[in-house]
């Protein structure tokens, strides 16, 4: 799915991430761990082609992407859901259009899915919030319905960044359960976070790695934390 | 690079409501863009209706009246007949002269009417003869013809109309021409005006911008967004300023026939048809200019 051989990136002066290589293969999940500043945000923004690697080679669904053209990567996208830290919505849009809209930019219309959005939108727990603006959203609803947008297309890989930092424990079991649930289905999963109890909740249901990012480079972890 | 040819044109007028929304409403640069693209449709409107006119000015006094010139028969009076006689055999046998007519007394008096006023005795007075020449083909050869008259009609001068007529045509084109670089610049200004709105709709959303490319959509859909809102706009807007600029110019004073024809700004004709023109240009323009402002845009985005 995602590969990275030697894969470094660097921020103007200084190599924030150096000589990475990392498999992601089908139908695995993974955690991404590490301190602030790490460099956890920097790779999942590398694994979505939002930055490319100032050296090694990285491969999404088996393409470099130094030769993904602009729309090679709009496409690309299309097989891989995100969900950002700070979660971005269209102000201007009711809930509901903003989860649908990775369906209406891709040209499949929200209406001939509707059950499917309706079944989504009770699984995040905000169907008596389908009509809200995201404005109007607390930060854990925020986060859901990020989750919700990203799934929505039913992607091949699903990174999320840090997915349960505004909520609440028992809402993020439910955001996990979700995320393993799709992981059953055959879904590649790359979670980063530092919740340690979230890692530890989660390895009871599926069989999670661990990676570590520690001086600009990544480890596996031990396989019990 | 992607250009944006006749299926994203297509797209611009069918549209897509869901495309479409995606572009937050932004009601007071709307409605600037509306203003600011009828305003310039409503001076395009005159920059054409001028440089049509002052066209048509620059025709008349430059073929029209290039087919026709005066002899005048200044000669006492007694002789002003036959050497009138005399200069128009002269004229039937020169080359390039289709008529040759001598003004009848009431025409003459006719053309004083203006400056002496009526019941003027022409008998009395030692008008000149007028003899209207009406040319054909290459037209006559004014040096050829005074020497001949020189020669068999002392009384006789040859006027061409081209002394007073080549200032009048050279003055006529060059206002043709100034109507019509102002048509072209109030085009550059459109493009300038939509490509400045485009460029801060783009700025303002930046956000909107970065979600839609994060949930995969293409440059194009998010382009066709932005060029559609901005290109009906500007359609709109022109359209209005066209039709207030040629009721406006249909309401000009009309200096009827005492105007001749030094008056007359206006739409004759077919020429109706290009103000017409005016809003499908400027929707053009505008599309042109959005597009190329947001692909800029968006190629500095990831």
């Amino acid at each position: 799915m995602i590969e990275l051989e030697n894969v470094a990136y660097s921020y103007g002066g200084g190599e924030l991430l150096s000589d990475i290589t990392l498999k992601l293969a089908p139908g695995s999940f993974h955690f991404l761990t590490g301190p602030s500043g790490a460099g956890k945000t920097t790779l999942m923004k590398l694994c979505y082609g939002a930055l490319l690697p100032t050296a090694g080679h990285l491969r999404i669904f088996g393409t470099d992407v130094r030769g993904l053209g602009r729309d090679d990567i709009a496409l690309m996208r299309r097989r891989v859901g995100v969900v950002h830290q700070d979660v971005k919505f269209l102000d201007h849009l009711p809930l509901t259009e903003n989860i649908a809209l990775p369906l209406n930019v891709s040209g499949r219309h929200a209406e001939t899915e509707g059950t499917d959005l309706e079944e989504l939108m009770s699984w995040v727990g905000l169907t008596n919030r389908a009509d809200a603006l995201p404005p109007e959203l607390s930060g854990g609803e925020r986060q859901r319905a990020a989750l919700a947008r990203a799934v929505i297309m039913s992607p091949d890989v699903i990174l999320a960044d840090e997915p349960t930092g505004n909520i609440d424990w028992e809402m993020s079991q439910r955001l996990l359960r979700l995320l393993i649930e799709l992981n059953r289905m055959g879904k590649t999963v790359l979670i980063a976070t530092h919740d340690l109890g979230l890692i530890r909740a989660t390895k009871a249901h599926v069989q999670a790695r661990v990676l570590r990012i520690a001086n600009r480079r990544i480890q596996l972890a031990g396989a019990d934390l | 690079m992607k250009r944006f040819d006749i299926g994203a044109l297509r797209a611009i007028f069918k549209g897509d409501r869901q495309a479409d929304r995606v572009v937050p409403p932004s009601g007071f640069t709307a409605q600037l863009t509306l203003f600011a693209a009828g305003a310039m449709a409503f001076l395009a409107v005159f920059a054409l209706a001028l440089s049509l006119a002052s066209g048509r000015l620059a025709q008349v006094w430059g073929q029209e009246l290039a087919q026709s010139a005066t002899v005048r028969i200044v000669a006492p009076l007694d002789q002003r007949a036959a050497q009138t006689e005399a200069a128009l055999k002269v004229l039937q046998t020169t080359k390039g002269v289709a008529s040759a007519r001598a003004l009848t007394d009431a025409e003459q008096e006719e053309l004083l009417a203006p400056w002496f006023g009526p019941e003027l005795a022409m008998e009395s007075l030692p008008v000149p003869r007028l003899i209207e020449v009406v040319e054909e083909g290459e037209g006559l050869d004014p040096v050829g013809l005074r020497l001949r008259l020189s020669a068999e009609v002392p009384g006789a001068v040859l006027d061409d109309h081209s002394r007073w007529r080549a200032p009048l045509v050279a003055a006529a084109s060059r206002l043709r021409l100034l109507g019509w670089i102002s048509t072209l610049l109030i085009g550059a200004a459109v493009a300038a005006m939509v490509t400045l709105a485009a460029q801060a709709a783009l700025a303002a959303n930046a956000q909107v911008i970065a979600v839609l490319r994060l949930v995969g959509a293409t440059d194009d859909y998010i382009a066709r967004a932005f060029i559609r809102r901005f290109t009906l706009r500007a359609l709109l807007g022109a359209a209005a300023g066209t039709v207030l600029g040629m009721v406006a110019v249909v309401l000009l004073p009309d200096a009827g026939e005492a105007g001749g024809f030094l008056t007359g700004l206006g739409f004759r004709g077919w020429h109706w048809v290009v103000p017409l023109m005016v809003p499908i240009l400027v929707g053009a323009v505008a599309f042109a200019a959005t597009g190329a402002a947001a692909r800029r845009t968006l190629r500095e985005l990831t």
